[in-house]
């Protein structure tokens, strides 16, 4: 099990798009992926777009990532990638 | 070839291509027969929708910028959405048909985005339900959002405003309505836009109509499909002859609107939305005697701002130059479907929460609307008029709104040019007191559809109540002689802007009565015209 914490800057939080392009990223991603945000106690399956929609993380909040699976250690440095750099 | 009947609302012959405009399919729990067929189908509707969308997409992109496209973007997202998707295919699993499924799950998550306390989220709902909405158009084999791609002629139950709203204007020949009456919406849209149509016909619509040829005759409300050549031709003949008429009138344009004897009235024009202004230009008219508000407010899910109201009004007021713009406040109430009113349903929308009613109990909606028009007024020559009047003490409130309106603006330094205040009259009670509230007001503007609707107690869209109804009722006609009465004695000008103003039969009797303007669709002002300038009075 993979996991890391990342604060939020995008000031319209993790809003639609790109949420739909993390989405579409972690279909090749064979390992679960879980994205909470602890302080609000939220979490949800970050392969289900909507799901992680309806989370509404907004600017500020800090998520928790938890990759857990057969290629988690290629898969989550490069979904922690994707956070730093979309969100 | 089919020939059916119907009422005629305007006259005129079209002929063109079918166009049905069906209503959104309500979906009924259904049950598949066969479960491995109906998850085939949800799985190619799915990929036609990408399709759509991919389509849409690149239009949006092109022709209207980023940030839309984006949200179509979201769109196709969702079609790729675990949650929607199975559980879209357990329900499916479970016997019910595909469309039922989409909607039932679609509706599900929609209600929940819309539960969220976040502005950005609650809104994806409606990106949830558009999404489900295309995909169970799809598999219902409705047609796609309407869209006429030439000219054509309009076949349908009935419109709604919010649906014309949406409609490309410039392709519309005609209009054939199964339902709907003479004072309905899609009739009072056909006499702005000086279209042949019928309503009440006896046609049965379905699809299959689609791309017909059709002929639509407004003189004697007959309509036929798929016409033969002999009436194809006779209706040529017919068409070419209605184009003469209308022809000989263009020798009315630009005239003065003077009787024989030497009395004038001012034929302004009756319109919708700025859209509008060109058919204003065309019929000729002096001036606008009614511009609605409502086309402000249909169709959208939020209040419009102040700076899209002054937008719209000043475009109407520019285009006038210089002319009269009587602008209506706005005129709506339950019966018409703007959800962000939260308008509670009535048992009687025609006798409740509406119109100045509305706005002068939320003032904010009626101030914003208010300050738009000041606005507007430095771009020309502007009048407010307001609805749905019953007594002085809602003169009285008016008056205060727009003094501290005017005031306001005054202070922050907006140009204003004078504006005349009036009022409609279109309730008994305002025609019973019109001695008493004229001295109050710059002039009166007579609503005969309201009026009459009121006076006669009987609903102008209820169609089985049209053998009653009789626009030229005598007490009608006393309180119309009554209202000019009562403006004159208070030095101020009467007008009328119903429908009852373009009746022909009626010009010397109004012109007798010595009002000073009437306010029709502008396709009427020529026609009205030539009546004026003939008449003995």
């Amino acid at each position: 099990m993979k996991s890391f914490e990342y604060t939020v800057k995008d000031e319209m939080g993790i809003h639609a798009r790109p949420a739909g392009i993390l989405v579409k990223q972690l279909a090749s991603v064979k390992s679960s992926v879980k994205i909470e945000v602890k302080a609000k106690d939220k979490s949800a399956d970050a392969k289900r777009l909507m799901a992680v929609m309806k989370m509404a993380v907004k600017q500020g909040d800090t998520v928790t990532v938890t990759v857990e699976g057969e290629d988690e250690d290629t898969a989550a440095p490069q979904i922690e990638q994707f956070f730093k750099e979309n969100f | 070839m089919i020939k059916g009947t119907g009422r005629p609302v305007y006259e005129g012959v079209a002929i063109g291509r079918i166009y049905v405009h069906s209503k959104q399919q309500t979906v009924t729990d259904k049950k598949c027969a066969d479960i491995e067929k109906e998850l085939a189908r949800f799985s190619e509707a799915k990929e036609t929708a990408r399709e759509e969308l991919q389509v849409l997409y690149d239009k949006t992109l092109k022709e209207i910028g980023e940030e839309q496209a984006a949200i179509i973007e979201v769109q196709s997202l969702f079609l790729d959405d675990l949650d929607f998707v199975e559980g879209i295919e357990d329900m499916i699993k479970a016997g019910s048909d595909a469309a039922f499924s989409v909607h039932e799950i679609g509706d599900a998550q929609a209600s929940t985005f819309a539960a969220l306390d976040d502005e950005y989220m609650k809104a994806r709902a409606t990106d949830i339900r558009d999404i489900s909405d295309r995909l169970v158009r799809i598999l219902t084999g409705a047609a796609q959002g309407f869209r006429m791609d030439e000219p054509g002629i309009i076949v349908a139950e009935d419109l709604t405003p919010s649906e014309t709203v949406a409609l490309d204007k410039d392709k519309i020949l005609a209009f054939v309505t199964r339902q709907g009456s003479s004072n309905s919406h899609t009739a009072i849209l056909a006499r702005v836009m000086n279209i042949p149509s019928l309503v009440l016909t006896d046609i049965d619509i379905d699809p299959s109509l689609n791309g017909r040829t059709m002929i639509v005759d407004g003189f004697a409300g007959n309509y036929y499909i798929d016409p033969d050549d002999a009436t194809m031709k006779a209706m040529l003949e017919k068409k070419e002859k209605a184009g003469a008429y209308k022809a000989g009138l263009e020798s009315y344009r630009g005239k003065e609107s003077v009787t024989r004897k030497g009395q004038h009235v001012s034929l302004f024009a009756n319109i919708g939305s700025p859209d509008d202004i060109k058919y204003v230009l065309d019929g000729d008219a002096e001036g606008i005697g009614l511009l609605r508000s409502e086309f402000l407010y249909l169709g959208r899910d939020s209040f419009p701002t102040e700076d899209e109201l002054f937008e719209a009004y000043r475009k109407v007021v520019e285009a006038m130059n210089g002319k009269k713009v009587v602008i209506r406040t706005l005129d709506i109430g339950a019966d018409k479907k703007v959800d962000y009113f939260n308008l509670t349903p009535e048992e009687n929308p025609a006798l409740g929460y509406r119109g100045i009613r509305i706005c002068l109990t939320q003032k904010d909606i009626f101030r914003t609307q208010l300050r738009a028009i000041y606005r507007a007024s430095s771009y020309g020559k502007v009048a407010i008029m307001f609805p749905m009047i019953i007594s002085e003490k809602e003169i009285e409130e008016i008056k205060k709104c727009c003094e501290e309106v005017e005031a306001e603006l005054k202070a922050e330094g907006v140009p204003l040019n004078p504006v005349e205040h009036g009022i409609m009259i279109e309730t008994p009670a305002a025609a019973v007191m019109s001695d008493q509230l004229a001295p109050l007001v710059d002039f009166f503007s007579v609503g005969t559809n309201d009026l009459t609707q009121y006076t006669l107690a009987i609903d102008r869209q209820n169609e089985k109540l049209d053998a009653f109804y009789d626009a030229h009722h005598p007490a009608i006609m006393r309180l119309l002689a009554m209202i000019a009465r009562n403006a004159h004695k208070a030095g101020i000008w009467a007008g009328i802007c119903g429908e009852l103003a373009g009746d022909l039969s009626l010009t010397d009797e109004f012109l007798k009565m010595g009002y000073d303007e009437l306010s029709v669709a502008p396709s009427r002002i020529l026609e009205l015209r030539k009546n004026v300038i003939e008449s003995n009075i």
